[in-house]
């Protein structure tokens, strides 16, 4: 316990050398800025990751328009969505600006950094300067990435990049020589440094600024959560920047990593970009594991079920999650050993997943559940991320992937996990934490509507795309066939009932902000045992001051 | 100066970061070196001697020529397909010419497939090993000596092999090059 007085010291040390032990008012823009208060940050993350959610939500719109009848309506070339190479650049964009845009920035960006901090009783993030880099790198990066679309990509006329979010040679080398591609390149290293900044953060403020008396095992698991995630981060982030600068070099110095005329293999890039892609799955759903376990456990009036096999098999999931990276390449023409191993390596996270499926459902189990808005979207996040679990192991089957890959199986498997499994996680968190993070109540009502409209949208957007996969229809092209039309018409459909819940979702958001009806510090009972919620809401600009202590005797 | 906790903390999470950078880079030479070592990827073997036996189980190696895009080059083997008993040593002649008005430089790339027999295919001798100049309207013999290990034989996985296809690709190294500068120099000149 020597530790103790050190924390302490640097805590307050961190706090009263800045400027901003005033309180500028939140018209003024240099309190955003100039931020290094992880709340606020927080809270730009996340206004950030909505403003590209809306982005995002708005390019697979115009891939749900245009794939709602068989032929080629929009992207004909003879208006403002282009050409059918524009309908590729949309889906690349669509990708990337969903992942890192928008569920990177904010699961860990925003949630991460406004609640690790008073989870686990520090003042502050550790750096809390280069926070804001973190934050402040980001538009750029998306900014570039727009900007992207609008330059020449396959020549002159055919504007941005439309090679798939996974970036692979030779199609973005020789197969799309303008500039579209290398501001992208650009674009995610920017991000990546973003967040590998935000995730050495992270790392820092876990291991050293938890309060006195929370050792790791009493943590909660958001905590863990965040801990688990930002090194993941660390470790594949630097892979993908390494692969980026190899693109950058192949396509513009004359090198040839990835060029077989140069003694280049272009599978190597496939090798290298999955070593950063497979975690950066586990990356995009760890932070939502972390908040449905909190809100299943306040809203089930229980202890989070068996909460050291929770945090632990997060950090197995992470673990695994670097070893079965070829499983997105089985096609490349691997021997039938490799295969058998990332087959089996791929079904062992079953394993892991499981517990933490399990764990839930034991909480629930015996609870006295209250269905309230947050519970509705984690019970909603526990189905449908179980349903895309269930067709992730079939897909794991190397022989069954020959069959489906790049078809649209494998796009309802993971938006399964990611569209309706992080994307609901990201939900959860924002009605659990809406009134401490504004200080006034949701509008309950149009809530608990958004999470049905959103849960019938999305499900009607994407299980009939699994039987257009099993039928055979692939990815990334911008017709089909005829007899694919019925399940995407009602795919298509599916999309204008989403949006029609993100209408819901933002009246709801404006309604509440006009209603602003005053928010209590902890609306949701004894349960909710976490420290944000022994603060006030929304919380002090500066929190603890006086560090909690956490008892011995206190639950994690 | 004493660095506080949470730099060195903050250091130590920065240097994996930049060793992770580095294997991502590493990962070039390594990944050569693996598939050189372990046939990975259908790479053949360079070999200095013979081996002692002969088996009588054989293989037809198939012989599989190809050209890069726009090199100039037409290349043919002279035999397509090329019976071989286990541990016998063949010599294959390809043949090369350049139908243009200038020198070409050019490499060949290989490999096998199916991919496994890869770590058994040997090479004593190839063209493919260096870079050649074909000068204008030359016509050239090539040869390569090989041979296929007779351990293969004993590999449970390699019983279904009856056939194995060689094949190579000629790519203009100089080509490559200035088609790259070329984008560099005029933006979006390629098509």
């Amino acid at each position: 316990m020597t530790t103790e007085p050190t924390i302490k010291r640097e805590a307050v040390a961190d706090h009263h050398d800045g400027s901003h032990n005033d309180h500028p008012s939140v018209w003024n823009p240099m309190r955003w800025l100039n931020s290094t208060n992880h709340k606020d940050i927080g809270l730009m993350y996340l206004f950030f990751a909505m403003f590209a959610g809306i982005i995002g939500f708005g390019l697979s719109g115009m891939i749900r328009m245009e794939l709602m009848e068989p032929g080629v309506q929009y992207f004909d070339g003879s208006s403002w969505w282009g050409d059918q190479h524009n309908f590729n650049v949309v889906t690349t964009m669509h990708g990337l600006t969903m992942i890192f845009f928008m569920v990177m920035p904010a699961l860990i960006g925003g949630f991460g950094n406004y609640f690790v901090p008073i989870m686990i009783g520090a003042p502050d993030m550790a750096m809390p300067r280069m926070n804001n880099i973190s934050f402040w790198l980001m538009p750029f990066s998306f900014a570039l990435a727009l900007i992207s679309m609008f330059v020449p990509g396959v020549s002159e006329a055919s504007k941005g990049f439309g090679g798939g979010w996974v970036l692979y040679p030779p199609l973005s080398t020789s197969g799309h020589p303008g500039s579209s591609m290398d501001l992208l390149i650009l674009s995610l290293h920017i991000a990546g440094i973003s967040s590998i900044l935000g995730a050495v953060n992270f790392i820092v403020t876990i291991l050293n600024m938890r309060a006195p008396g929370m050792t790791i095992h009493k943590m909660p698991l958001f905590a863990w959560a965040l801990l688990i995630t930002a090194f993941l981060l660390v470790l594949a982030l630097p892979v993908l920047a390494a692969a980026l600068t190899m693109l950058l070099t192949d396509r513009n110095f004359g090198s040839q990593f990835f060029d077989p005329a140069g003694g280049g293999d272009p599978i190597m890039f496939q090798h290298l970009f999955w070593f950063f892609g497979h975690p950066e799955v586990y990356i995009m759903i760890l932070p939502g594991f972390g908040i449905i376990s909190h809100i299943i456990s306040t809203f089930s009036k229980k202890p989070v079920f068996g909460y050291l096999a929770m945090a632990y098999a997060m950090a197995a999931i992470g673990f695994i999650g670097f070893i079965v990276w070829a499983h997105h390449m089985y096609t490349v023409g691997m021997g039938v050993e490799l295969k058998a191993y990332f087959v089996a390596a791929t079904m062992v996270i079953a394993v892991p997943t499981g517990v933490k499926i399990f764990s839930w459902i034991a909480t629930m189990w015996g609870g006295s559940i209250e269905f309230k808005v947050p519970m509705l979207w984690a019970i909603g996040f526990v189905f449908l991320f179980t349903v895309g679990g269930v067709t992730g192991v079939m897909l794991a089957n190397a022989g069954v992937d020959h069959m489906l890959h790049d078809t649209y199986y494998v796009v309802a498997h993971f938006h399964y996990v990611l569209s309706l499994g992080a994307v609901f996680t990201l939900f959860a968190g924002w009605y659990y934490w809406f009134e401490k993070m504004f200080g006034f109540k949701y509008n309950a009502p149009l809530a608990g509507l958004h999470f049905w409209l959103m849960f019938i949208g999305t499900n009607m957007i994407f299980f009939p795309q699994h039987f257009l996969g099993l039928n055979g229809m692939p990815r990334r092209y911008v017709d089909y066939p005829d007899a694919f039309a019925f399940w995407n018409k009602i795919s298509t459909f599916g999309y204008f009932v989403t949006m029609v819940a993100m209408i819901v979702f933002f009246v709801g958001l404006i309604l509440s902000m006009i209603a602003r009806k005053k928010g209590q510090a902890n609306p949701w009972g004894e349960y909710a045992t976490t420290l944000e919620w022994t603060l006030s809401s929304p919380p002090p600009f500066h929190q603890f001051n006086e560090l909690p202590v956490v008892k011995k005797t206190d639950h994690h | 100066m004493k660095m506080s906790r949470n730099h060195k903390t903050a250091g130590i999470v920065g240097i994996i970061a930049a060793g992770m950078l580095g294997l991502g880079f590493a990962a070039v030479p390594l990944y050569d070196a693996f598939c050189k070592i372990t046939g990975f990827g259908g790479t053949t073997q360079i070999a200095s001697k013979r081996p002692e036996q002969v088996l009588d189980r054989g293989v037809n190696v198939r012989l599989d020529t190809n050209t890069g895009t726009k090199t100039g080059l037409t290349f043919k083997a002279i035999d397509r397909v090329f019976p071989i008993k286990l541990g016998e040593t063949g010599m294959a002649f390809f043949e090369v010419s350049n139908e243009t008005d200038k020198p070409i430089v050019a490499m060949a790339s290989y490999n096998v497939a199916p991919h496994k027999a890869g770590p058994y295919f040997n090479k004593l001798e190839c063209f493919c090993f260096e870079e050649r100049v074909f000068e204008p309207g030359a016509k050239e013999r090539l040869p390569v000596i090989f041979y296929i290990d007779p351990h293969l034989d004993g590999e449970k996985q390699l019983d279904d092999i009856t056939e194995i296809t060689l094949s190579y690709t000629f790519y203009d190294t100089n080509a490559e090059k200035n088609q790259q500068t070329a984008w560099l120099n005029n933006g979006v000149t390629k098509n």
